[in-house]
């Protein structure tokens, strides 16, 4: 299979879906590439630094018959948005009574871990989460990056694309054609007996190197990226859960209120995995700071593998212990 | 308003100082010593040298992403920006901010910002704070083109207009906010036309002369301790350099003999043209500002690389106030 990198992956999807929808069109204040040499101007627009109106107006095209997609660039910017995001995109469909879709696509990059400082190493996709009405993508690969994204496309609601930087970079092998990921359907990246290691966007790979050396301790890891924040697909994650009756759930966003939060709410609070487990559930997120600039900081800030082992250890230590 | 020896000495060593630190920091970025993102001020040296020229320490500042010349306009130490860039505890922000973060509140500094037109609401604050103390202080506010076609652009115009606000809305229009020309985001090319809309003197100087910068500003800045309301000061100005570097410093985009148009308008240059036709500053004296700012540069950097780096234990620290 073709090896390319995250980055190229989206832009692939984005290319494809313009060819498929002439009523796709692009809003951005730069993109990779060169996409107006093929889609020309009225469809791929370069924009004053304005997100509010974007955001906006990505929403008011979608109402009328369009297809937009708004990239912010960096998550970071949508929140000059928030009126647009909150109030407008994640409530009109419903609060209209469902007279008209939205097919309007947000996307942005997310997270820390590059030297960029608080403002620009966020990842507060749980705020969105919170919301009730926009779904919400986070691929961790190349291919699900590629697939999410053209089903994101396709799909007729706001849907918001959180693309991780420290991925961007990132190869891997993405299946040749119309390659789609449906939307709200978790993947089991890697399949193991003892422990479930839950892990999101870039620490999908950490989780799989985590469970790569634990091999040598005995012990065997079953990763879950549940690729998908909105929709979540519990089903999937409980069932390994069920399977191996420990987790830990490794996030880059803060703990309180998190994506992180929401999992392992939904583990416990079902009879069926809550009865199987073996060890509390374990969260391994970023402490709650904003993330500083000066590398050492930084590292503390954000979670590792080290410390992602220490929470395995600490299922299995936790799990040993007499009722 | 003739300025005097010292006036256009101490100008001409800030601007000089203003672009070696930034012609350093971007060596320093593609060395690996510094990390993050880099948005060098060079070749707008003279808006900010002119603006903050009529300064006194109660002034304050709000700047943006570009920030390293307001910060050593305003009179920050470069020992501790250095730092900070190094991410150094000796740094202004102890680390934490690095160079899109940096402040220094003890000269009214009140940061640099990753937020496009993040500033403006922030300057306005500070401006309605020095009305209410009543002792004829002012805020400046640094922004780009790219800026005003922010919604915080127009609410804080507007703000300051109606509540006559002590402050001065300062647009380095550098022809460009990233890759993006100003044609393509703003109807007119004149950001200074705003102002009519909300009833406030609108003013395009040449950002590339620091004298011109200096007395149009100081207009501003006048009308503002009187108790007279905003302004809207327009600098022409250009980057000479790339938007932003991470790593390495990204491909030129923009029309090379545009460039050279600008450079030949070399803000530095026409100061030292003017102060040594004005019989002010001889060349030897322009020569040994080159040399102390060299030396003061190594200073700093020395400075930042004994400093140690955070211990991060203390990443809670600063989180809350007592
Ligand atoms: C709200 C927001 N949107 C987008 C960005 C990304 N960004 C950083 S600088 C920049 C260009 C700013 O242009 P301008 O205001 O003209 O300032 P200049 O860079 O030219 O100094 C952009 C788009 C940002 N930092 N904040
Ligand atoms: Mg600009």
């Amino acid at each position: 299979m073709r090896e390319i990198s995250f980055q190229k992956a989206l832009d692939e999807a984005v290319a494809e879906e313009m060819r498929r929808d002439p009523r796709i069109i692009v809003m951005a204040t730069d993109f990779t590439g060169d996409p107006v040499k093929e889609f020309g101007p009225a469809r791929v627009r370069f924009t004053p630094i304005s997100e509010a109106v974007l955001t906006g107006m990505g929403l008011g095209a979608a109402g009328c018959g369009f297809r937009p997609i708004v990239n912010w660039r960096m998550v970071t910017f949508s929140f000059v948005a928030m009126d647009q995001i909150v109030n407008q995109a994640s409530k009109i469909r419903y609060m209209f009574g469902g007279q008209a879709d939205f097919p309007v696509t947000y996307r942005c990059t997310t997270g820390g871990g590059i030297g960029l400082a608080a403002q620009h190493s966020q990842s507060p996709y749980s705020m969105w989460m919170h919301l009730a009405g926009l779904k919400i993508i986070l691929p961790s690969t190349p291919a699900d990056a590629k697939g999410l994204l053209k089903s994101a496309i396709r799909d007729n609601n706001p849907v918001v694309s959180f693309e991780c930087s420290r991925l961007a970079t990132v190869t891997g092998p993405v299946p040749d054609g119309d390659h789609l990921v449906p939307i709200g359907v978790a993947e089991v990246k890697r399949a193991g007996t003892d422990v479930t290691i839950v892990g999101l966007a870039y620490y999908v790979q950490e989780a799989l190197a985590v469970a790569e050396e634990l091999v040598r301790e005995g012990i065997s890891i079953e990763v879950v990226d549940p690729r998908t924040l909105v929709p979540m697909d519990a089903d999937t994650v409980r069932a390994s859960v069920r399977k191996t009756g420990r987790v830990v759930i490794v996030d880059e966003a803060p703990a309180t209120c998190s994506a992180a939060s929401e999992i392992s709410a939904l583990l416990v609070e079902d009879p069926d995995t809550f009865r199987v487990l073996k060890a509390p559930v374990r969260r391994v997120c970023a402490v709650p700071v904003p993330v500083p600039y000066s590398p050492p900081l930084e590292r503390a800030a954000l979670p590792n593998r080290d410390d992602i082992k220490t929470a395995v250890y600490a299922v299995l230590k936790d799990s040993l212990r007499p009722v | 308003m003739a300025l005097d020896k010292a006036q256009l000495a101490q100008m001409l060593r800030t601007m000089i100082l203003i672009r070696e630190f930034d012609e350093l920091a971007i060596q320093l970025r593609v060395a690996g010593k510094i990390y993050g993102a880099v948005h060098p001020y060079v070749g707008q040296e003279a808006v900010a040298v002119g603006v903050c020229s009529n300064f006194k320490v109660s002034d304050r500042v709000t700047s943006t992403h570009r920030g390293h010349g307001h910060c050593i306009a305003k009179g920050a130490d470069i020992r501790r920006m250095m730092a900070e860039l190094f991410g150094r505890v000796d740094g202004y922000c102890k680390g934490k901010g690095g160079s899109m973060h940096i402040a220094d509140f003890a000269v009214g500094m009140l940061g640099a910002n990753g937020i496009v037109g993040g500033g403006l609401p922030i300057a306005c604050g500070a401006a309605l704070a020095a009305q209410l103390e009543g002792k004829g202080d002012v805020t400046v506010c640094f922004f780009g083109d790219g800026a005003a076609a922010e919604g915080e652009f127009h609410e804080a115009l507007n703000i300051a207009s109606v509540w006559k606000l002590p402050i001065v809305f300062v647009c380095e229009n550098n022809q460009y906010a990233a890759n993006n020309a100003v044609a393509v985001q703003h109807p007119r090319v004149d950001i200074a036309a705003h102002a009519g809309a909300y009833q406030i003197p609108g003013v395009v100087a040449d950002g590339n002369d620091v004298l011109e910068v200096y007395a149009a500003a100081g207009d501003a800045v006048a009308r503002a301790r009187r108790g007279e309301g905003p302004s809207l000061l327009e600098g022409k100005t250009y980057r000479w350099h790339f938007h932003a570097m991470r790593a390495t410093p990204p491909p030129e985009t923009r029309p090379s003999d545009e460039i050279a148009s600008w450079k030949a308008r070399d803000p530095i240059a026409r100061l030292e043209q003017h102060a040594l036709g004005a019989g002010a500053l001889s060349a030897a004296e322009m020569s040994a500002i080159r040399e102390r700012v060299k030396a003061d540069l190594d200073d700093a950097v020395a400075f930042a690389e004994a400093s140690p780096f955070p211990d991060p234990k203390d990443l809670l620290v600063d989180m809350f106030a007592e």
